[in-house]
């Protein structure tokens, strides 16, 4: 009983649509940032290495190389601040974490098998 | 203004706040309580609400008489859980058969919890009052004891209160000073930031903080 109520409660917080991105895509995340009274946009590029948790407690990481440096942040997949997420590329991926690409050094870093979306037009 | 309800507490979950901040929460069911008895000094030595609590949402089945008695006096169902809070000052808007709800916690910012703590059964000195233990290796034979328990033959006993292995948890608790996040009428229902004593589904008092109490 008391569970249904909890759902209940978080389910009006959760954003619609924000399903369409998963592990393994290289993907331009929205923020929300406000600076001095502005609010203004900035965008985070990078891989989703993974989606954790389910309902209001969800997070997505996503990995980026910031001048040399591996760059994650966590975001919670609900979050207001989080005005849209784009998919770049689709990928085509073995694991549910893409935690393997942390030793990976130069090239291969952002290395992911993608997914052939011109063969799949041509159908 | 003092001011109490007795509740159940329904677990926890997150929430994001008008400034977009994920914020802990818990969710405490809460009342509707109904006043059965309204006490004065001059009758009863003593100024304070009797309310009543359901913890089903249904009266019980099997109530002694004197206990329905008490209740049809004040012109409700029979309580399961009664609990008194005491008034500083007037107590004029209490009357016998009135019901409270979550609504009058609406502009208030703190409220207290007062519930039971999750039993934890007999529990040694480093989980029951966070000694630190002795070494794990090197031949210590000193793991996880609390170490001399007293003195010599003065005063030839231990002192009281001496931390040692017991009985841990199931024990009443207050939380003080937790925000309300948001409240639900309709469902009785309030959020509030922070953990409370005890497991879901058990029965929590929640009040208006005494330290904002202290200060008005």
């Amino acid at each position: 009983m008391s569970d249904s109520i909890i759902e209940e409660i978080t389910k009006e917080q959760l954003k619609e649509g924000r399903d369409h991105f998963k592990v393994g895509d290289g993907v331009k995340v929205h923020v929300r940032v406000v600076e001095g009274g502005k609010e203004r946009i900035q965008i985070f590029a990078g891989i989703v290495l993974a989606r954790k948790g389910g309902g209001i407690h969800e997070t997505f990481t996503v990995r980026r190389i910031a001048s040399g440096v591996g760059v994650e942040r966590v975001f919670p997949v609900h979050s207001p601040l989080i005005d849209k997420v784009e998919v770049d590329r689709e990928s085509v991926t073995m694991r549910a974490r893409m935690y393997y690409l942390r030793d990976r050094i130069g090239k291969e870093a952002t290395k992911v098998k993608e997914k052939r979306i011109h063969e799949q037009r041509r159908k | 203004m003092t001011f109490a309800l007795i509740g159940t507490k329904l677990g926890m979950t997150q929430v994001y706040d008008e400034d977009n901040n994920l914020v802990p929460v818990t969710i405490i069911q809460a009342g509707p309580c109904p006043v059965l008895q309204v006490k004065t000094s001059a009758n009863d030595g003593y100024d304070s609400v009797q309310i009543g609590y359901n913890p089903k949402g249904k009266s019980p089945n099997k109530v002694t008489r004197p206990a329905k008695g008490h209740a049809t006096k004040a012109g409700v169902e029979h309580q399961q859980k009664l609990q008194e809070f005491t008034i500083i000052g007037d107590s004029s808007e209490y009357e016998p058969g009135n019901v409270l709800t979550v609504e009058k916690f609406s502009d208030i910012e703190t409220v207290d919890v007062i519930a039971v703590t999750k039993g934890r059964g007999f529990q040694g000195v480093v989980k029951r009052w966070n000694f630190k233990g002795g070494p794990a290796s090197h031949g210590s034979m000193f793991h996880r004891r609390g170490g001399s328990y007293g003195l010599c033959q003065w005063p030839g006993r231990v002192f009281k209160n001496k931390k040692m292995p017991g009985h841990m948890g199931n024990k009443s608790r207050t939380t003080q000073n937790l925000k309300i996040v948001k409240i639900i009428p309709e469902k009785n229902i309030i959020l509030l930031k922070g953990s409370v004593p005890g497991h879901k589904n058990s029965l929590v008092t929640v009040r208006v903080a005494k330290k904002i109490r202290k200060a008005s």
